[in-house]
């Protein structure tokens, strides 16, 4: 029997050898495409500044330091480090503040049977669709009246007053997803809400936190259009607007810097992502599937 | 412009709660949710609700930040209805949205089914794929993008080899909006993560099946993967296409901060930031949000009102 079978086997085999090795190629392919641009900031950082536009190598011929160290003197008088810090600080406010509003938030939605409860949820998905663009110029005289611009008060007030609804609904699919059980025993117990959120509920929620807490983070620290709006003092400024600096003050002639600079700013962006991808990918995954 | 992702709106589940004992009980239980999503409560009316009351007055009237607000009736409306540089920006959105968003779906789909095959190192690649999702919006790769497509650069001598000269896409009027295009593409990741999802709730018997009546893969693609897959195609046709009338962040670092050259790439968003916040001109900026979430708001009726007639949800076909 195996003698007449093994011929088969072994052609299906081989047919599925090719078709694995096909499916490699392909997928290896696309990947080049993809990775083209992160590999080449990577190459062009260790080339000397009019190499970068014009050499077609992907990678430096003979890498050169100059554009790291040069990044040593800052910018107009601004060390590196500062726009370092007040992006970190932007986005660790913005991390603590999504984490505490939107978890309270998801609770009371999750587990708690109060009035006007489907309404509000309702409200609260709606807000996602909505064009942020609408609430800019409003909020923008709101903070300025408050006495609040030049400041990262604009910046982190909405995640401390959960406004990022996407996080909320995000925590509130995982909550739902909690066994009942467990929150009714904490309730014939004697637990109240407090407690219960505290000691049950957020413990149990931690993978939809984490990817709410790195989302945040790397939100926050892409952020453009707010930092544009609020901050005013070079000093001040996060991450993206000194690299605007960048380029406005140093242009083509210092390009070597300016490519530079642009991968160190990735680097906390790549770093939680290798760290966390499994989380942010199956987050994003199950946010588009479960309604 | 940002990662967040969006969800289709539908009311709360009802679940039976364990029962609260008497009105006192229920009571308390109204107390305790409005206590617990106070910061949201609070969020809502202040940065939301109150907001998109003032933006709705300040649309029908002349307001530069300094002076009070003072009511012109409809006459922002018809000042941008007539102008040059807002039909402009119109036009620019619009092309960007039709063009960027079919093809970025398009390929998310593509290396979805790809990698929806069980091969070895499946979850590196997916890695792999995500990464320019999460670093698409930064600054940092805007500059990058200018780098890659600027005149003499990559893109520019790779397409000159094939004998299509056309200088840098940066610089040039007709070009440049590819650019853009090219960077939203390259961000496929989250609507392919998305795909891939859906695709592995495909219930592998209806594949057998098809099969063995003699269906070829891409009968098999038509009538069973893409029906199966229809209300995620739903999901990821409804964000990424909201979320390309608002593209922002790209257009103001690549094509240089004023959207041009030539105002090649000042999509909605760039006119709107100029008119607010260079020319103060609170009020005419006002106008233009609102229209922009008038036309969201048809974009998302049109996509649900269509959603009958390509959607197929489980519990209509049973």
């Amino acid at each position: 029997m195996t003698s007449a079978t093994s011929p088969v086997v072994s052609t299906a085999g081989e047919r599925r050898r090719i078709g694995s090795l096909a499916w490699h190629v392909g997928a290896l392919l696309v990947l080049a495409v993809v990775l083209y641009p992160v590999i080449w900031v990577l190459g062009a950082s260790f080339k000397p500044s009019k190499d970068i536009i014009a050499s077609l190598d992907l990678l430096p011929t003979k890498p050169v330091w100059a554009n790291f160290s040069g990044l040593a003197d800052g910018i107009s008088g601004i060390s590196i480090g500062n726009f370092f810090t007040n992006s970190l600080m932007y986005a660790g406010l913005a991390v603590v503040g999504v984490v505490i509003s939107s978890s309270l938030t998801a609770y009371a939605f999750a587990k708690i049977r109060f009035a006007g409860r489907n309404l509000l949820f309702t409200l609260m998905i709606g807000t996602l669709l909505l064009p942020y663009h609408v609430l800019l110029i409003p909020q923008y005289v709101l903070f300025r009246n408050l006495g609040y611009i030049d400041t990262l008060v604009p910046l982190v007030a909405g995640k401390f007053l959960a406004t990022e609804a996407f996080f909320v609904f995000l925590m509130v699919q995982f909550m739902r997803g909690l066994p009942r059980e467990l929150d009714e025993a904490a309730k014939l117990d004697g637990c109240g809400h407090l407690r219960t959120y505290w000691s049950i509920v957020l413990p149990l929620s931690r993978p939809a936190i984490i990817t709410s807490a790195i989302f945040t983070f790397i939100n926050a620290w892409n952020d453009f259009m707010g930092p544009l709006i609020y901050l005013n003092t070079p000093s001040k400024y996060t991450v993206s607007l000194g690299l605007m600096m960048f380029r406005d003050q140093e242009g083509i002639s210092n390009y070597g810097s300016m490519i530079a600079m642009s991968l160190v700013a990735l680097v906390p962006v790549v770093a939680f992502f290798m760290a966390f991808q499994r989380y942010l990918i199956d987050g994003m995954a199950t946010s588009g599937l479960k309604g | 412009m940002t990662l967040v992702k969006e969800a289709p709106a539908r009311p709360a589940q009802k679940r039976s709660a364990a029962p609260v004992a008497g009105r006192r009980g229920r009571r308390r239980e109204n107390l305790a949710g409005y206590l617990f999503m106070s910061p949201w409560i609070a969020g809502f009316l202040l940065l939301t609700a109150g907001p998109m009351i003032a933006s709705l007055y300040y649309a029908f009237t002349s307001y530069n930040l300094f002076t009070p607000p003072k009511w012109v009736g409809l006459d922002n409306f018809t000042t941008m209805f007539q102008d040059p540089r807002w039909q402009k920006s119109v036009e620019v959105t619009l092309k960007y949205v039709v063009v960027a968003t079919p093809l970025k779906l398009l390929l998310a789909l593509g290396v979805a089914l790809l990698l929806a095959q069980k091969r070895r190192g499946q979850s590196l690649y997916r890695a792999a794929f995500y990464m320019p999702s999460l670093i698409g919006a930064s600054v940092s790769v805007g500059f990058v993008w200018r780098a890659l497509f600027s005149d003499n650069a990559v893109v520019d001598r790779t397409q000159k080899v094939f004998g299509l000269d056309v200088g840098g896409w940066i610089g040039n009027p007709d070009y440049v909006l590819y650019a853009l295009v090219a960077l939203s593409i390259w961000q496929f990741g989250a609507p392919m993560v998305i795909f891939l999802a859906g695709l592995k709730q495909v219930p592998q018997e209806l594949y057998e099946a098809a099969e063995m009546d003699g269906a070829g893969p891409f009968r098999r693609f038509w009538n069973i993967t893409l029906p199966m897959i229809s209300p995620v195609l739903f999901f990821n046709v409804l964000l990424e296409s909201i979320h390309a009338f608002q593209v922002f962040g790209s257009a103001y670092v690549v094509s240089d901060t004023r959207c041009g050259p030539a105002d090649a790439t000042l999509v909605y968003t760039c006119y709107l930031y100029q008119k607010g916040f260079k020319e103060a001109q609170m009020g005419f900026a006002s106008a233009m949000a609102w229209t922009l979430v008038i036309a969201v708001a048809l974009v998302t009726a049109v996509l649900f009102w269509s959603q009958k007639k390509w959607v197929h949800y489980e519990e209509a076909a049973k």
